[in-house]
């Protein structure tokens, strides 16, 4: 039987297409907010423990215990802060844009919550800059939640006050750091910064702050409404609960797909993408985001399971699956995720700075036939500057992820196509030579 | 940190690491290398290696600043850490085992080395950093020799400038972020920040907004490549043609440290020598590129004798004869009374004591002053209870009550702001208008000219609120010259019988400290004593003293202008452009008889002048000079002066032997060794113990005893971009011999100061604040070549927007100006530090302004303003 979608936090948006985003349709037909009166009747304590048993993991890439998160807070160290990460950047990642733009009363009533559970009293939501729409329509939810008394002080007569920002980036993809997050939150460049102090400890104004992302946020009215043990009781192994991936590239239905954790590749690729485009088969394809390391044909059968990615050397990360058929040329797809990083590098770090556009440029002249014959060596070489040991989970000579995850495609190529893409290079410069001796 | 600590959600983001402070620490066990090291908790690895013999390579960590972790390059292994770790970031811990030598560690340093050279011009020979390059030294002790790099580098247009002194190369550029941190964190000045990302970051300003931070300079030191280069510096020398000696800066009263450079005998360049008790390696800019003037063009050279209209170029012994004939004449005909004495507040404390020891024990007259009626009386700065820069840190409070610190004392606004900012002491602005420090500050009051008790009150209440064991420092200073100094004192007078207050000096010329202390003070004589209780000893060594107190500054000019007075000797002085009061310093020079001109330039007042002699200036002379704390520390000559000049206290003795008294001293240290013994504050501080200490020491030795320190000659005092570290001719760990007991009691402030009766407002009137600003007219910017274009000559009658458009003008409309003394006319315009109902006036200005309008004996100066027809 082909894998089906199991729907939680897309549900109400795939069911009401036309106003889901509205606050009528959201709390007469989803319920909307009813897990924030239920919350309020219960201690922050007993919140974080019910997320704890949920074993929610954060849905923006690193995969961390989201009660586990929450709880490192200092005791009776306040004020505290929420900032939820909605700066989605990651190339190929777009579920929380989705869930930004159909539902934002489900991360609305998400962020109360886990502000309540963590006792702040100013929650802040940081927008990507670019999602206009998004903008406007989680502008209008908060503006609806301040109206009908689920923001603003003493929330729904509970004696709870909580403010909630929504604040929109200015186009940089290291905001979506965490700490890269606070610093532009702050008004400062989005460079992240030296950890520790982790943001639990010092975060937003050296203030405690707990950072989630939109996907998580979106989750826990649903774990709240319906308990920890009913969340857990979904995924595999420590991967409990479901997830939204992201499935693009040589596929024949791109789009979001809620599922439980557990699926395999196969599962999501052929029987909910719709298998690869045009009857070709499947070359690569990329798990977790651009800076995930890449899985091949013989990984498909694999469950998503993100302790499971990791013994295979990558992440299920953003959850973002970019599936290349076999026409892509590997070296292609490296050069374009290189330049994204050479691009969006912030600059602080000076391997990540420095050796991100290196790699571009020594990956543009191997994929477009220009390469020396030991091209991929001294990528793997002076690679090893900004990932020590350029493997995964990598070695790091940089403040954030930023740095090594420009090398995963390296590593790739290098795992699965290295003796192909040394023979080609040095094929690529014996037919440079052959075309100088002729035209002498 | 203090209990009173800035709460941390106000510290800027990425720099939240406390400074660690060594002291009451305990210590831990660290294994550095393999060798077991004591060192404080919490220190930073790369600092504790450091002190312990191991240098850990690094471009972005400065000692001063707070961690950022740019650079990568002081990555070290750290056991039971994954991975490596920035020793600039990491807090050592005990039991900590750290291996800076091991090969990850190796080839993190190749790599990170790497990548900083792929994009770096490598254009050495043409750049003012080639020989003294922490990227050429850390290259060649740590890096790989060789590059894979074979792209294109990357492309800027270059060198563009960033402000009127510094140039930005943005290819040389490694994105190490000292600059803009020093601006934002030290300076307090975020006029630069990194723009663009990744391989594209470079430095920017605000678009049509320079870098003009008073302290530029201290980013191109700091500057671990040639991509911050000086206007003043560029292209002028190879590193290894300098030679340098460490001085202290006499551009203010702070007494920065500084290494003066020179080549070919003429100076190129001032840096910042980390002093841990005063300047923390910083310099202002003013300071800084100061050292242009001595190779002024338009210094006097030679001795001058007025031979009708003009000074002609004489023969010392010519001059020196003239000069002695005509005061010995006034003195024999109208009595010892009948000379006054002014200046003498920018030499060196050897020309003062000199200066002083001619004016008071040979000519015997009281009539002598180094202030010019800008500053406090010499009995309130002699006698007050004093406090070090240092004690800013661990104050309970600091209350400003004097000028703008950050236009008369550049680097001790620094000190203040650090005390504030980082370590979280309140700073409480007293003021009649903002200035560099009120952003700064957790409380501001604000109060008219002349009207502070309303003030004082409050300033008591809010630091009855604040607990702490340190004490309240009071920086007190003469906060505008167009009212007396009464209130200012009466203010200060209350908080030091409140609340214990200790006082900070906030006089500004360059020397005035020393000068005071070395009796250029009417009633006083040398080492903080008064006339009366140090006539006994002083006249032991120098045979006599004055009868009877004398005039200040005001008083002499009164005196020579009602024609008792009849010769004045101006020491380093221009009455026309110095004092407050121009008619009665035009008045007073008109009436006199004789007037002796000692100086370096041929000023307004020296047209008057019959005798002019030369004397040698900062960075031509040895000698010592005190600074606002009370530090005496060590002058250095660098260069061989032009011409023919003197130093200041050859001159007073020449003239002295004249007069009949042979002093009997040849050498700058036997003049030492003369005020060790004679000036009672100076007990024990002589010139063998000026040599060897390493940041000077302040007086009374027997109070600061603990605070001297002596450091071990080193070879070269390191390289620029790092601290620089004192240094000191002797080897040695000694210890300070205790000092004598002061041979007469040292003068103490009755802190009697009756409040001055306020004066009323008028309605129709703008009451004016006049104070300096950092660059004017004055010779150090007007003869710097650099600095002058930096300055405004013209004088600007600033007010509030409101006054503005009640008087209905535009900006920059000349209008007339007028006081119960003068009418002047003057531009208007508008400024925001400014409140409703005053006006500022800058006093370093040339043409008719501050000076025409005030009269010394009116409680405030009120002006009307009205518009020209």
């Amino acid at each position: 039987m082909a894998a089906q979608e199991t729907r939680v936090v897309t549900k109400f948006l795939r069911e009401r297409t036309d106003d889901s985003w509205t606050f009528d349709a959201a709390r007469t037909h989803n319920k909307a907010y009813s897990a924030l009166e239920k919350a309020m009747g219960m201690e922050p304590a007993a919140l974080i423990d019910e997320v704890t048993k949920s074993g929610l993991r954060g849905r923006g890439g690193a995969g961390f215990g989201t009660g586990q998160k929450w709880s490192f807070l200092p005791k009776d160290v306040f004020p505290r802060y929420l900032a939820v990460n909605a700066d989605e950047g990651e190339p190929a990642t777009f579920k929380d844009h989705m869930l930004i733009e159909k539902d934002p009363h489900q991360i609305v009533e998400g962020s109360i919550i886990t502000s309540y559970a963590i006792q702040a009293h100013h929650a802040f939501i940081y927008l990507r800059g670019e999602f206009a729409l998004g903008a406007d329509r989680l502008q209008a939810a908060v503006d609806d939640a301040y109206a009908n008394g689920f923001l603003g002080k003493n929330i729904l007569g509970s004696g709870y006050d909580l403010d909630l920002i929504v604040h929109r980036g200015a186009g940089c993809y290291i905001a979506g750091d965490e700490t890269g997050l606070l610093s532009s939150l702050e008004g400062e460049r989005a460079m992240p910064r030296i950890k520790p102090p982790f943001p639990a400890v010092q975060g937003l104004y050296a203030a405690p702050t707990i950072v989630n992302n939109v996907e998580t946020m979106s989750t826990v009215p649903h774990i709240v409404r319906e308990g920890g043990e009913w969340y857990a009781g979904m995924g595999v192994n420590k991967s409990t609960g479901t997830r939204i991936f992201s499935v693009s590239g040589n596929v024949e239905r791109p789009g979001n797909y809620e599922i439980e954790l557990g699926v395999t590749f196969r599962e999501l690729i052929d029987d909910l993408a719709g298998g690869v485009s045009g009857g070709k088969k499947l070359g690569f394809f990329i798990p977790g985001g651009a800076s995930s390391p890449w899985l091949r044909a013989e990984h498909l059968d694999e469950p998503l399971d993100m302790d499971r990615a990791a013994e295979l050397g990558t992440m299920l990360g953003s959850g973002a699956i970019m599936v290349f058929d076999e026409t892509i040329d590997p070296v292609l797809v490296a050069w374009r995720i290189a330049k994204f990083f050479a691009h969006e590098s912030c600059g602080k770090c000076t391997p990540c700075r420095e050796g991100s556009g290196w790699l571009e440029k020594v990956l543009y002249r191997m994929a477009n036939g220009l390469g020396r014959p030991d091209d991929l060596d001294l990528l793997m070489g002076f690679g090893n500057t900004i990932s020590p040991g350029v493997t995964w989970p990598p070695g790091m000579t940089t403040i954030c992820q930023l740095g090594p995850s420009t090398m995963s495609p390296t590593l790739s190529l290098n795992k699965y196509w290295g003796e192909e893409i040394r023979a080609r290079l040095a094929k690529d410069a014996d037919r440079r030579t052959t075309l100088q001796v002729a035209s002498a | 940190m203090s209990a009173n600590a800035v709460p941390m959600s106000q510290w800027p983001s990425d720099h939240r690491y406390t400074i660690p402070v060594a002291g009451d620490q305990d210590m831990v066990t660290v294994t550095i290398d393999d060798k077991v090291v004591q060192v404080p908790r919490g220190q930073l690895l790369i600092a504790a290696a450091q002190e312990h013999g191991t240098y850990i390579p690094r471009f972005c960590w400065h000692e001063r600043m707070k961690p950022v972790g740019m650079c990568r390059m002081c990555l070290v292994e750290v056991e039971g850490m994954r991975g490596l770790q920035i020793s600039c970031a990491t807090p050592v811990v005990d039991g900590m085992v750290v291996r800076t030598e091991s090969a990850p560690v190796k080839a993190a340093q190749d790599g990170v080395l790497e990548m900083l050279l792929i994009n770096h011009p490598l254009d050495c020979p043409v750049c003012d950093r080639g020989g003294e390059c922490p990227l050429q030294d850390q290259t060649l002790a740590f890096g790989p020799g060789e590059s894979r790099y074979v792209e294109e580098k990357r492309h800027f247009a270059k060198p563009i400038p960033i402000s009127d002194l510094v140039m930005l190369d943005r290819e040389r550029c490694i994105q190490c972020g000292r600059c803009t941190r020093f601006a934002a964190e030290i300076a307090g000045d975020a006029l630069i920040d990194f723009g663009g990302r990744g391989g594209h970051t470079e430095v920017i300003t605000y678009p049509d907004e320079p870098f003009s931070s008073y302290f530029s300079g201290n980013t191109v030191q700091i500057c671990p490549v040639g991509a911050l280069t000086a206007k003043p510096y560029r292209f002028r020398a190879r590193p290894w043609d300098l030679d340098s000696v460490e001085t202290s800066c006499q551009a203010c009263a702070v007494g920065c440290r500084g290494a003066l450079d020179s080549t070919s005998n003429r100076l190129v360049r001032l840096l910042g020598v980390d002093s841990e008790p005063v300047n923390h390696g910083w310099l202002c800019d003013k300071g800084r590129y100061g050292y242009e003037w001595v190779h002024s063009e338009a210094r006097v050279r030679a001795p001058g004798l007025r031979r009708g209209m003009e000074l002609e170029v004489t023969s010392w012994p010519q001059a020196l004869d003239a000069a002695a004939a005509a005061l010995r004449r006034v003195r024999d005909e109208h009595g010892p009374g009948a000379i006054g004495v002014l200046g003498g507040a920018r030499g060196t404390n050897e020309d003062a004591y000199a200066w002083a020891r001619f004016a008071k024990g040979v000519l015997r007259t009281d009539n002598v002053d180094a202030q010019l009626a800008d500053g406090l009386p010499a009995d309130v700065v002699l006698g007050m209870p004093r406090a070090t820069i240092a004690d800013l840190d661990r104050a309970r409070a600091i209350v400003l009550l004097g000028p703008d610190l950050k236009e008369e004392l550049p680097v001790l606004a620094l000190r203040v702001r650090r005390a504030a900012v980082d370590l979280g002491v309140p700073l409480i602005d007293v003021a009649a208008r903002d200035h560099g420090l009120t952003s700064s500050a957790a409380h501001v009051i604000r109060h008219a000219p002349g009207v502070v008790q309303e003030a004082v009150d409050q300033v008591a209440s809010i630091i009855d609120g604040i607990t702490g064991d340190g004490p309240v420092v009071v920086v007190l200073g003469r906060p505008s010259v167009a009212e007396p100094a009464a209130a200012t004192i009466h203010a200060a007078s209350q908080l030091a019988k409140s609340h214990g207050a200790r006082f900070l000096s906030a006089l500004r010329r360059g020397n005035v400290h020393g000068a005071l202390d070395l009796g250029l003070a009417p009633g006083f004589l040398p080492g903080r004593v008064s006339l009366d209780a140090g006539r006994d000893h002083l006249s032991a060594t120098w045979g006599g003293t004055p009868d009877a107190t004398g005039f200040d500054a005001t008083g002499i000019l009164r005196a020579a202008a009602n024609g008792t007075i009849k010769a004045l000797v101006l020491v380093g002085c221009d009455l026309l452009t110095d004092f407050p009061d121009r008619a009665l310093a035009r008045e007073a020079l008109s009436a006199v008889e004789r007037v002796v001109c000692v100086g370096a330039f041929p000023d307004d007042s020296a047209e008057r002048a019959d005798v002019f002699l030369p004397t040698g200036v900062w960075g031509e002379q040895a000698g010592t000079t005190t600074n606002l704390e009370g530090r005496v520390s060590v002058l250095r000559r660098k260069i061989t002066p032009e011409g023919r000049t003197m130093e200041g206290w050859r001159i007073a003795a020449e003239l002295a032997a004249r007069l009949g008294s042979d002093w009997d001293l040849e050498t700058v240290e036997e003049v030492q060794d003369e005020i060790a013994q004679a000036a009672p504050a100076f007990a024990g501080v002589d010139a063998a113990l000026l040599r060897r200490a390493r940041d000077g020491v302040v007086l009374p030795l027997a109070d600061h005893l603990d605070e001297v320190t002596f450091v071990p000659a080193t070879p070269g005092a390191g390289v620029s971009w790092e601290p620089l570290r004192p240094a000191a001719d002797e080897v040695g760990n000694g210890e300070v011999a205790a000092p004598p007991a002061p041979a007469v009691a040292l003068h103490t402030w009755s802190m009697e100061a009756p409040a001055p009766a306020a004066a009323p407002r008028d309605s129709y009137a703008l009451r004016v604040i006049a104070a300096r600003t950092l660059y004017g007219n004055d010779r150090v910017t007007s003869e710097s070549p650099s600095l002058a274009r930096l300055a405004t000559s013209d004088a600007r009658l600033l007010v509030s927007a409101r006054d503005r458009d009640r008087i209905g003008v535009e900006d920059g409309t000349v209008v007339r100006v007028t006081s119960p003394r003068a009418s002047v006319e003057l531009p208007i315009h508008v400024d925001r530090s400014t409140p409703e109902g005053f006006a500022f006036l800058a006093t370093n200005r040339d043409g008719a302004g501050a000076s025409d309008l005030i009269d010394l004996d009116a409680p405030v100066t009120d002006v009307r303003v009205e518009t020209l027809s």
